[in-house]
């Protein structure tokens, strides 16, 4: 299920820019790891690197390796489509498909693997997934209206529930709570002190505050100025970047002084 | 007794501020509305008035002798099936030229090839009817001849196949070129614009090119689509030069697309018959004409209908 990721010498790059250098990473199962820092730095184009999403745009292409459980996630025979298959993605608007109902997104994913899903088990994987998500009380009276009838918060868990109902190995997480009020934002983060116990969580978050909260390591990115590519500046678990880190960077950045 | 009925009334509400720029542009967009709607009205009154006395008249006196419904009829029938016919082939293929720019083609060949498509649209109906008599028509024999050899147990290719091409066949391919650019420009539009939000939603799921365009394009573009179909049938439906050119009209109603023996269409017999109508016979097509106003509109509310039955659905909340 949850698995490891190896991350050794990546780099990313569009086109000719390179936009995230020698990032060196070991990203544990069963926990949450936290990426941080200014805007621009690269956390958000390593996050999407992991599950090979970058790609989407023309002219994105990697050096290095990403290694998930033994398996090169840029091996020349590995197929993007089936990567995002195995690592799940929130993103940070939520994004259920407007022309679906709610449990029709809800088992978007698993209709590209499985046609002919019978009735009954696709029931039986709305009302897991949705409740894996903390959302089935608030909707299971109206599953087949619009998902963009629900409000943010219950939009963003719809989504979570989409990403976990394909039972990915890694479930990536791109400022997941930015558009949230404050309760919406409390309830994805206790969604996902419950889904760390099943899956590999990675969180790209502003909010240091939630990185301290819900992380057991956290990552700063940072860049050394316009145009220069983010680097990983420091890896540690949360306890230790919050109270002592290593850099001075981070302890600037955390503390307020810049950034 | 005004002085003490004064207190009771209530206080003047605060008028909102007027500004004339305000007012200018809202006294210019009601204006254009009444506009479009006055001149509506005063083409169907003329349609209405004119087609009067063809309704009225004693039916040995309209052409052909044996009425106005059996005069029409034909007509309608040959409008329909040539313009249905061009709608069938052009959708599928202006959707898939559509898809092709949008999400397949390197921007490059997507650049050229959607300015191709749109030069379609600048060619005078006069020339795509010449190039249709001249060129698709012959063209077209060997299939006629194969279709009445192999399926004329369908009523459309009954047979006998025609030796000179025009057809209610070639008159609906002809269309369908016709119509082309009109349903692809409005389907590419459309598509360009599906949210990258729910585009970036299906691949993240693992969802191939083809996958992501069936969840997150596909149901978004839907209603643009139909609007731009509907469009092409409405410029099919009165298309008049081209069919008048190639269409070796004026049989009675028949449904076989392949034969020399046409129904012809209400613009196109229009066309041909007004230079020597007189009298009734004026009336008789304007009467037709009247008809196929109706038929469009009818056309358009049903596109509305179907633009709006699943609104909630539509992605546009």
């Amino acid at each position: 299920m949850a698995k490891r990721i190896e991350v050794s010498d990546l780099n990313i790059y569009y086109g000719n820019f390179l936009a995230v250098e020698g990032v060196n990473v070991s990203i544990e199962p069963r926990s949450i790891t936290a990426l941080i820092g200014p805007s621009g730095c690269g956390k958000s184009t390593f996050l999407r690197s992991i599950n090979r999403m970058h790609e989407v745009l023309p002219g994105a292409r990697v050096e290095g390796k990403v290694v998930m459980d033994g398996q090169d996630l840029y091996g020349a025979d590995v197929d993007p489509v089936n990567v995002r298959r195995q690592i799940g993605m929130v993103f940070q608007r939520p994004n259920p498909f407007p022309t679906m109902s709610i449990a029709d997104n809800v088992i978007a994913g698993n209709r590209l693997n499985n046609k002919g899903m019978k009735k009954s088990d696709a029931a039986d994987l709305v009302e897991k997934s949705l409740r894996g998500a903390n959302l089935w009380n608030e909707v299971k009276d109206r599953l087949d209206r619009p998902g963009s009838s629900l409000s943010g918060g219950q939009q963003q868990r719809l989504c979570i529930a989409r990403a976990i109902a394909v039972e990915p190995d890694v479930l990536l997480m791109d400022e997941p709570c930015s558009a949230l009020d404050p309760i919406s934002t409390l309830a994805i983060e206790d969604l996902m002190a419950e889904l760390k116990e099943r899956f590999t969580i990675v969180i790209v978050t502003h909010n240091m505050q939630q990185a301290a909260r819900v992380s057991e390591q956290t990552g700063f990115f940072n860049l050394n100025g316009v145009g220069q590519p983010g680097r990983l500046i420091e890896f540690n678990p949360t306890e230790k970047i919050f109270s002592n880190p290593d850099q001075k960077a981070t302890e600037d950045y955390i503390s307020g002084r810049f950034g | 007794m005004t002085a003490t009925k004064a207190p009771i009334e209530p206080p003047p509400t605060p008028r909102a501020v007027r500004r004339p720029g305000d007012r200018i542009f809202a006294g210019s967009a009601k204006g254009s509305g009444i506009f479009i709607l006055l001149v509506l009205a005063g083409v169907a009154a003329f349609l209405i008035s004119e087609a009067l006395p063809a309704l009225t008249a004693p039916s040995e006196d309209i052409p052909g002798g044996e009425g106005l419904a059996s005069y029409i009829g034909p007509l309608v029938l040959g409008t329909l099936l040539g313009a249905v016919l061009a709608l069938l082939v052009a959708t599928p293929l202006a959707v898939g030229i559509a898809l092709y720019i949008t999400y397949y083609a390197p921007r490059r060949i997507a650049a050229v090839l959607g300015y191709v498509i749109d030069l379609l649209a600048a060619i005078p109906s006069v020339v795509y009817g010449f190039w249709g008599l001249a060129v698709v028509a012959p063209t077209l024999v060997p299939f006629h001849v194969w279709a009445a050899d192999h399926l004329s147990w369908i009523p459309f290719f009954a047979g006998p196949a025609s030796t000179s091409g025009r057809t209610m066949f070639t008159v609906g391919l002809v269309l369908a070129i016709m119509i082309l650019p009109i349903i692809s420009a409005i389907s590419r539009e459309v598509f360009s614009q599906a949210p990258a939000l729910h585009r970036e939603a299906a691949l993240a799921l693992g969802a191939t090119r083809w996958e992501m365009i069936q969840m997150a394009v596909l149901p978004y573009g839907k209603s643009g689509v139909i609007a731009g179909a509907m469009l092409g049938l409405g410029r099919a439906l009165g298309e008049t030069m081209a069919v008048a050119i190639i269409l070796s009209g004026g049989a009675g109603a028949t449904v076989n697309l392949i034969s020399n023996s046409n129904p012809s269409t209400i613009a196109s017999n229009i066309a041909l018959s007004f230079p020597e109508a007189t009298g009734v016979g004026v009336n008789t097509l304007i009467a037709s004409g009247l008809v196929l106003f109706l038929i469009t509109l009818v056309v358009n509310m049903l596109a509305r209908w179907v633009v709006n039955r699943r609104a909630d659905f539509s992605g546009a909340n």
